[in-house]
């Protein structure tokens, strides 16, 4: 059953880019658990204000697990304690009565804090400008189904196009890498065929980016894929390899 | 150049380093399995094949291949760990929780690596500067004829507490090994396109097979010198 709990909440807080950050803790009670951890935030940003104080600064818009802007590191886990979800689907009923919640922003040289836990995560966007995109000709709309393809291969690409771009991969990453990101937006892609045809410049553009704007070489340690809210799998980062590697040796 | 200035091509030259000292390694614990052998029927397979691998021509390339493929996987490794420490920043969570499904290995790879390169070093003074060196270049090294490889490995273990120390350091270096191997060999298949959704658990099986063979090689003739050393110091 759902109650009350009274918690502090240890944040980060950072005034801009380039300024020194530290946590400060904060004590809120009357928590109900039936809220979302956002609304947890919310509340305290009710009550700083309150108190005249500079309310925290955070990532969020759909607050249903579809955007991926909700970027938290609660308790040592992006997204928080719980599996396979995002911090706005994350519940209060989650933590216990006089608990300590530690949230930190994002901690990677590829995405630089702007203010508190918001940080700067166009590199990805750079990583989709790219190659993440099937180039067309104008002309008719094609029927969609003209093109036969496989139900598992169709499968396949759906659960990489699952990812949401939220960045937990690369921030759980030990080597600050980015290939469950661009493994899932490359495989999305290379998998069906619309995409096939561009498969390994598209392999190629997406990887010298990511290599180009500072993330490291992934050594298959697999906490991307632990911490990824949409379950995308290391399968994939074995399939852009093979893409990378295959048109390297057809170069 | 891709193999250097790629993330996958340098991972890539890392696996195939990798991959074939593994190959190399399965090879030489093999042919240490002659030590048990010979020591138990009297027979002499161990320096017959030491007679191949002393001072011919096939043997001295073989052995620099060997020593560049440790010197290339080294150097990336290096190189590799100081990118990915730039590439996480200077910024460190204050409170990091363990992943389920994260084994600790594939986080210490280098540390491993090292200790791994460290024993090397010792295991090249033991062994390979009394047999192949002495060969190549004629000078005493030891008291023993470089030719009789047996004897040299034997009278390393077996020689009372000394013996049982150096028995103690290989085991700690075989952990190690196997810790690295552990990871090393599923994630050198992953790194090389080799995984999908079936053969992913695959080929983790796989690894652990081949990192338990690879040391279980070395280990049994490891602990069959330390129970020959204790039955000889007991009786
Ligand atoms: C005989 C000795 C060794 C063998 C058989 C071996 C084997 C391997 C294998 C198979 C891999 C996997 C490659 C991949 O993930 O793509 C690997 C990775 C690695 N090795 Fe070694 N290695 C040995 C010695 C060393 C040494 C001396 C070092 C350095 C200090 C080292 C450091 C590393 C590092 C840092 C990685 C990358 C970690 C990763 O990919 O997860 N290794 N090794
Ligand atoms: S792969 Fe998963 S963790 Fe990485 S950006 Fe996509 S949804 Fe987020
Ligand atoms: S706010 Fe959109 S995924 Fe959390």
């Amino acid at each position: 059953m759902d109650s009350y709990i009274d918690i502090k909440v240890r944040v980060w807080r950072q005034a801009g880019p380039k300024a020194q950050g530290h946590f400060e803790t904060y004590e809120l009670k009357h928590v109900f658990q039936g809220a979302s951890f956002l609304e947890m935030i919310d509340i305290l940003n009710e009550q700083l204000i309150s108190e005249h104080k500079d309310p925290i600064a955070f990532d969020h818009d759909c607050r249903e697990g579809i955007c991926g802007m909700c970027s938290m590191y609660v308790n040592g886990h992006p997204h928080g304690p719980d599996s396979a979800i995002t911090t706005c689907q994350l519940h209060m009923r989650k933590f216990h009565d006089g608990e300590t919640i530690t949230v930190e922003p994002w901690r990677s040289r590829a995405f630089p804090v702007i203010k508190d836990l918001m940080v700067d995560r166009q590199a990805y966007d750079k990583i989709m400008q790219a190659g993440g995109f099937v180039s067309v000709n104008t002309g008719g709309v094609p029927d969609a189904n003209a093109i036969p393809i496989p139900k598992p291969i169709a499968d396949e690409a759906m659960d990489a196009a699952s990812c949401i771009g939220c960045g937990a991969c690369a921030a759980a990453c030990k080597n600050g890498s980015a290939m469950l990101f661009v493994a899932a937006k490359v495989s999305q892609l290379n998998l069906l065929p619309q995409g096939k045809a561009e498969k390994h410049q598209r392999a190629k553009a997406m990887l010298q980016k990511m290599d180009e704007l500072g993330f490291g070489n992934c050594t298959n340690t697999g906490a991307c894929a632990a911490e990824c809210p949409k379950q995308v799998s290391l399968t994939h980062i074995a399939r852009l390899n093979r893409d990378f590697i295959g048109a390297k040796f057809c170069d | 150049m891709w193999l250097k200035d790629s993330s996958i091509g340098r991972k890539l030259v890392m696996s195939i380093t990798g991959t074939f000292l593994v190959l190399f390694l399965l090879f030489h614990g093999t042919m240490n399995l002659c030590l048990v052998i010979d020591d138990i029927f009297g027979t002499t397979a161990y320096n017959w094949i030491c007679s191949m691998l002393g001072a011919n021509w096939y043997a001295i390339i073989g052995t620099l291949i060997i020593a560049l493929a440790v010197v290339v996987h080294f150097a990336y490794a290096i190189v590799l760990t100081i990118q990915n420490r730039r590439a996480r920043g200077n910024d460190r969570y204050a409170v990091e929780a363990r992943q389920e499904g994260v084994d600790w290995a594939s986080k210490n790879m280098l540390a491993l690596g090292i200790i791994v390169l460290g024993f090397i070093v010792l295991h090249l003074y033991n062994f390979w500067f009394k047999m192949q060196f002495a060969e190549l270049t004629g000078i005493h090294t030891s008291m023993f004829d470089p030719h009789d490889g047996s004897t040299i490995v034997k009278a390393l273990f077996t020689d009372g507490w000394c013996g049982i120390v150096y028995c103690l350091l290989y085991i700690v270096w075989l952990c190690a090994l196997w810790f690295h191997l552990s990871h090393g060999v599923w994630s050198a298949l992953q790194t090389m396109g080799l995984s999908n959704t079936k053969w992913l658990a695959r080929i983790k099986v796989i690894g652990t097979v081949v990192a338990t063979l690879t040391v279980g090689l070395f280990m049994v003739v490891i602990l069959y010198f330390l129970g020959v050393n204790i039955g000889q110091m007991c009786a």
